[in-house]
This record gives structure tokens, sequence and C-alpha cells, in this order.
């Protein structure tokens, strides 16, 4: 046991356990924040994980393509909405189910990107690559934070600086207000002149985008390549989180890097040797959430208006 | 439109579509069809190397080759029957996880063979199986692994720790240990095939306890061990042209010589169940140590003649690498 507490501090300690950590949570704030917008306008977007897929798979074939990194990383956001615009047409426009909708846009978005990738790629035997962001070695020299920054590449440090303008614009400006009414009393927000279906299509874009980024920043940042399963069950993980957040944008940071370092730690704790089988390792950091979610999630005020669909004139 | 041209245009699209559904002529009958269904992209490394076989076959002239990819293992059963079904004569997969409903379809099309990877055994009269026995180039290129580490650490990243990937890492093991015994391992799975951003940080982490050398059994290991600096082993596919500082030697896996073996039995008409894992042995060229390529002149002579010294003595017979399926542990 005092062996297991050494490695533990030792591992918490650790530099290089910390840029672990922010790497494994980046494509996490990304994405839970775009559900977070989706959501705080009150459409859940379930097309996340597909979202995610045609990011990673559009951005980094830009790049493959010529284009430098940040136009993948443009690409992969214009993409993002547009099935953020897809989903916003079925949810909002035509009000059908917010979780068939969602679903459906998934396995769109991911079975389109396979299919493109088979078309562009019909014989290859390794996936092509692409040179991916370089981390910011320039950024050692700052204290305390600068070895862990030095380790993160531009769009982990694009994705913590959303969380603060994410939070300014959605409780500091007449924009934010709007869409936070849209997603508690579409109603009394149609009453003082909002658009609701306006805003609430624009709010399912915007997060829509933000999953895009999140999709990319695997192929472009954490991994030079793509794989048909890479998501691999993040962008579920994202709405999961944002019900940790209490649909707050502070605490999706939170949560994103705390479900990152229980991942980051599971990977060392496993290699440490311990006896336990590898599974229990691998379930650690959900297992870890779950119970978070249950501790954090009990007062969670959810916006009220949360997959309701909103028709203009009925009552 | 009269009566008259309506029956005309009904008969003559029914003779349309009878002539679809009828088999058509054995034009190509010198071709055999082939049929290949895997779970997984074909990038996948272990279902690259059969599609690569299946591919120069085509080539070659020999055969008539389809695949479909990425099939779920719910859907595995229909897309057999559905290529029973067209005639195909030869049928290629893996049936790892689908054993009973695959032994059923080929139970149901007795004249089609069936050739697939499997840990389980032949089942007469068509249900062929084979699997990566690659053991012994694994061994191999484990000797290297010790022989190349100074830390004296290694460490190895696995997907599931099913017999496939168990019976190569112990390889790699009892082969490092012949160098060094007091070799160190670290292994951890992460539970995914496809996930190399996962897979490298696995990879990070093994480096920073002080791995020195990474067996690359998943996509983005060796790029862990490129951006930091320290060496890697290749395995099934050799990746040292992508990583040219970094993968030193490579565990081959050939799977001509199984396919090759099997469209001869089919061409011949004796095509009977049969257990195609020997064709993968290095006997046969089924598997292989890659060639050391860069790393040439970097691997000290006297460890490549010890290596050289084992591959001649697993080829005359003198050495047989032992088969362990278990799951490997950090020590």
């Amino acid at each position: 046991m005092m062996d297991f507490l050494a490695n533990l501090f030792d591992m918490l300690g650790s530099a290089s356990f910390w840029v672990a950590t922010l790497r494994v949570a980046t494509p996490l704030i990304l994405g839970t924040l775009g559900v977070l917008i989706c959501e705080r306008a009150g459409v859940l977007n379930l097309g996340i994980e597909g979202i995610m897929v045609a990011g990673a798979f559009t951005g980094w074939l830009a790049v493959f393509n010529g284009a430098d990194l940040w136009t993948g990383v443009l690409v992969a956001g214009l993409v993002g909405g547009v099935f953020g615009l897809l989903h916003a047409a079925l949810t909002v426009w035509l009000t059908v189910s917010q979780h068939v909708a969602g679903l459906g846009v998934t396995l769109l978005a991911t079975s389109l990107s396979a299919f493109a990738y088979r078309v562009s790629f019909p014989q290859v035997s390794t996936p092509p690559t692409v040179t991916a962001f370089a981390p910011l070695e320039g950024l050692a020299g700052l204290p305390l934070i600068g070895p862990v920054l030095a380790g993160q590449t531009s769009l982990t440090l694009l994705a913590i600086a959303l969380v603060p303008t994410v939070a300014y614009l959605l409780y500091r400006t007449p924009m934010g207000l709007a869409l936070r009414m849209v997603g508690e009393n579409p109603a009394a927000a149609e009453g003082q002149g909002v658009d609701v279906i306006a805003v609430r299509t624009g709010a399912v874009i915007a997060g829509s985008i933000l999953m895009g980024l999140a999709g990319a920043f695997l192929t472009l940042s954490a991994f030079n390549a793509f794989f048909f399963n890479m998501i691999n069950g993040r962008g579920w993980i994202c709405v999961a989180l944002v019900v940790f957040a209490s649909w707050r944008p502070g605490k999706a940071l939170l949560g994103a890097v705390l479900f990152a370092a229980f991942d980051a730690a599971q990977l060392r704790l496993q290699q440490a040797g311990g006896a336990l089988p590898y599974q229990i390792y691998l379930m650690l950091p959900y297992l870890l959430s779950i119970l978070a979610l249950i501790v954090m999630a009990r007062r969670a005020a959810y916006p009220q208006a949360l997959m309701k669909p909103y028709r203009k004139g009925e009552r | 439109m009269t009566n008259r041209m309506r029956r005309t245009l009904m008969t003559s699209s029914l003779a349309l579509a009878a002539a679809a559904l009828l088999p058509l002529p054995a034009f190509a009958a010198d071709k055999i069809k082939v049929a290949a269904i895997y779970t997984v992209p074909v990038e996948q490394q272990w279902v690259s190397r059969i599609h690569k076989a299946l591919n120069a076959a085509q080539t070659r002239g020999d055969i008539e080759y389809v695949f479909s990819e990425n099939v779920t293992n719910a859907d595995y059963e229909r897309v057999m029957r559905q290529y029973a079904e067209q005639g195909k004569g030869l049928i290629v997969g893996e049936a790892f996880a689908v054993e009973a409903a695959a032994r059923k379809v080929a139970r149901d099309y007795p004249k089609t063979a069936f050739l697939l990877g499997s840990s389980g055994k032949p089942q007469a009269p068509n249900f062929s199986v084979f699997d990566n026995y690659i053991q012994e180039p694994a061994y191999l290129t484990g000797m290297i692994a010790a022989g190349m580490s100074k830390s004296g650490q290694i460490g190895m990243v696995g997907g599931y720790p099913i017999p496939e990937v168990n019976r190569l890492m112990h390889a790699f093991m009892d082969g490092a240990r012949e160098i060094n015994p007091k070799v160190k391992f670290t292994v951890s799975f992460i539970g995914s095939w496809f996930d190399p951003p996962k897979a490298k940080e696995a990879a990070f982490a093994m480096i920073d306890r002080g791995a020195d050398v990474m067996y690359a059994e998943r996509f983005g290991v060796s790029d862990a061990a490129k951006e930091r600096g320290v060496l890697a082993i290749g395995n099934v596919i050799d990746t040292q042209a992508q990583y040219p500082d970094t993968v030193v030697a490579s565990a081959l896996w050939n799977m001509e010589p199984t396919i090759d073996t099997a469209l001869k039995m089919v061409k011949a008409g004796s095509f009977k169940a049969e257990d195609y894992g020997k064709y993968s042995t290095m006997k046969f060229g089924g598997s292989e140590m890659a060639k050391l390529g860069t790393f040439e002149s970097k691997v000290p002579a006297e460890l490549i003649a010890k290596v050289k010294a084992k591959e001649k003595a697993i080829l005359d017979g003198n050495f047989t690498v032992k088969v362990n399926d278990a799951e490997p542990k950090s020590n």
C-alpha cells in the first residue's frame, strides 16, 4: 500500500503525467464545449461521435492534399458545421426526435468518412501520414507550468483558451443570453423578440464546429494518420461530461481534465505491474467518472427546454 | 401503350430478369473466384498481409478477387453466405469471433472452400484454418531488442491479450531473455485494435518509466518511440521505411505460402479441411525477420551472429520456439 501511494505521488508530481493528461483531455475539452453549446440552446447532439470522425478525416485529408495544418483545422470545423446544420434541420426545423436524429447523424458521418477514405485511398497497405502539429518547446521557460505546456501543441492551447471564451459569450453577451433563454424557455424568448429557431440552429452549428475540431486534434496533433475507429467512443464521453459539468464551461474543463488524468493514471498504474487484470485498469476512468457524476450531478440544473422541440405558435 | 406492347415489354423484362438470375457461363473457368471478408479495414497489420497475398495472386492472373472490409461480427455470417451463394470457389476470412456461425455456413456450402483465421481446429470437409504462427521471427527480434537496449527495459503495447498477440509477445520475451536474462518488460493492453493516439500514450508512459526499446504491436507505438528517440521492433509488417531511425527489426508474416497452397488445392479439386498454420512458419517462408536495413551497421556484429545462428537452428529444426498463448505480464 505504501508503495502504491509512493508511486501515485511520484506520478502526480511528474511533468510527463500532466503533459499526457492535457493531451488526452484536449479532444474532450473541445467536444464537451461543443455538446454544451448545443444543449444550452435546448438541443441534444448525439451526432458528436460521427462529427468527430468526419472532422478527423476531412481535416487530415486536407493537410494530406497539401493544405497547411491550420487550413486542415478550418476544414474540419466547416465539415463539423455542415453536419451541425443537418442536425439542426432535422431537430430544430422538422422537430424530429433529437436522440434518433443525432444517432442518425453519427451513423451517416462515420460511414461517409469511411466511404470517402476508401474512395480516396483504394490501395494502401499502411495508412498514409501527414506532418502533425509540433509541441511548443518554446514555452518550456515559463515557471511551474512551462514543462507541461511545452509538451502540448497549439490546438491544446486553443482548446483551453476556448473555455473562458465560451463562458464569456454565454454569460456576458446578449447572444449568450438569447442562447440560454431558448434552452430554458423558448416561448418566453420568442416573446422577447428572439428568433428561437435561428438561435438554436446557430448554436447547433457552432457546437458542431467544435466537435469537428475535436476530431481534427486526433489526426493532426495526437496522431498523424486517420483510422476508421479511432474516435473510439470519445464523443460519448463528452456527452456524459456535460452532465458532470452541470452545463457550465469551467466545470466542463475540470471534468475533461479529470477524466484524462484518470486515463493517464490507469496506463501508468497498469504498467507498474499491478496484480489486477488489465481490464480493471481500463475500466478505471469510466468507473471513477460514474462516481464523480453521481456526486456532481445530484444538484445539476439542466436546461429546462432540453430535448423539447419548439414549434412556433403551439400551445 | 397497347396491350400487346405491354405484354412484349413484360416478357422481355422477365427474360432479362431470368438471364440475370441464371449462373453466368464459366468463361473465366481457369480463374478461381476468391472472396475475402475482413472485420477491420485492409490497412490493419494482420489483415493487410492476407490482402497483399490475394492481390498478388490476382495480379498473377490466378484469381478473381473481391473483398468486404470492416464487416461487423454480427454481419459476418450474412456476408459469408452471400459470397457462398455467388458461387465463390474460395472464401478467406477470420473466424475468431464468429467460430460457430462460420462453421455452420461451411457445413451449408460443402462445395465451397473456406480458409479462415481461427484458433480452433479444421472442420471436415471444407473448413480449413490458419493463424499467424510467426513466433520464430518474433523470438529473433526479441534477441535483437535485448541486445540493443541499454536500460534493460522493454515496453510492449498490445490491443487485447488474445492468443494471436500473446504467443508473439511470449516468443519475443523468450528471445530477449536469451540475450539478457535480467531484461525487464512492461506490458499494457489498450482495449482497442484501432486507437493509435491511445497506443501512443501507453508507449509514452513506458518510455517515461525507462523503456528504450518498444515492441510495436499497434500503430502509434513506433511514433512515440520516434518522438522520444528510442528504438522499436516491428510486428507482422515492416515499417522501417516510415521510421528509418526507429524500427530496428520486424517479425514479418507472409501469407503467400498459405494462400498459394490453398489456391493450388482448390484448382486441383483436392481442397480438404486442414490446418494451414505450418505455412506461416519460417521453414515454409510464411514468416521471416525483415532485413535490418538502416540498422545493418548499428546492430553489433556479435549480436547479428547470434541471431543468424539461431535462425539457422530454427530452419534446421534444431530449435523450436515455444508457443505460449497465456496473457503476458509486466515483471
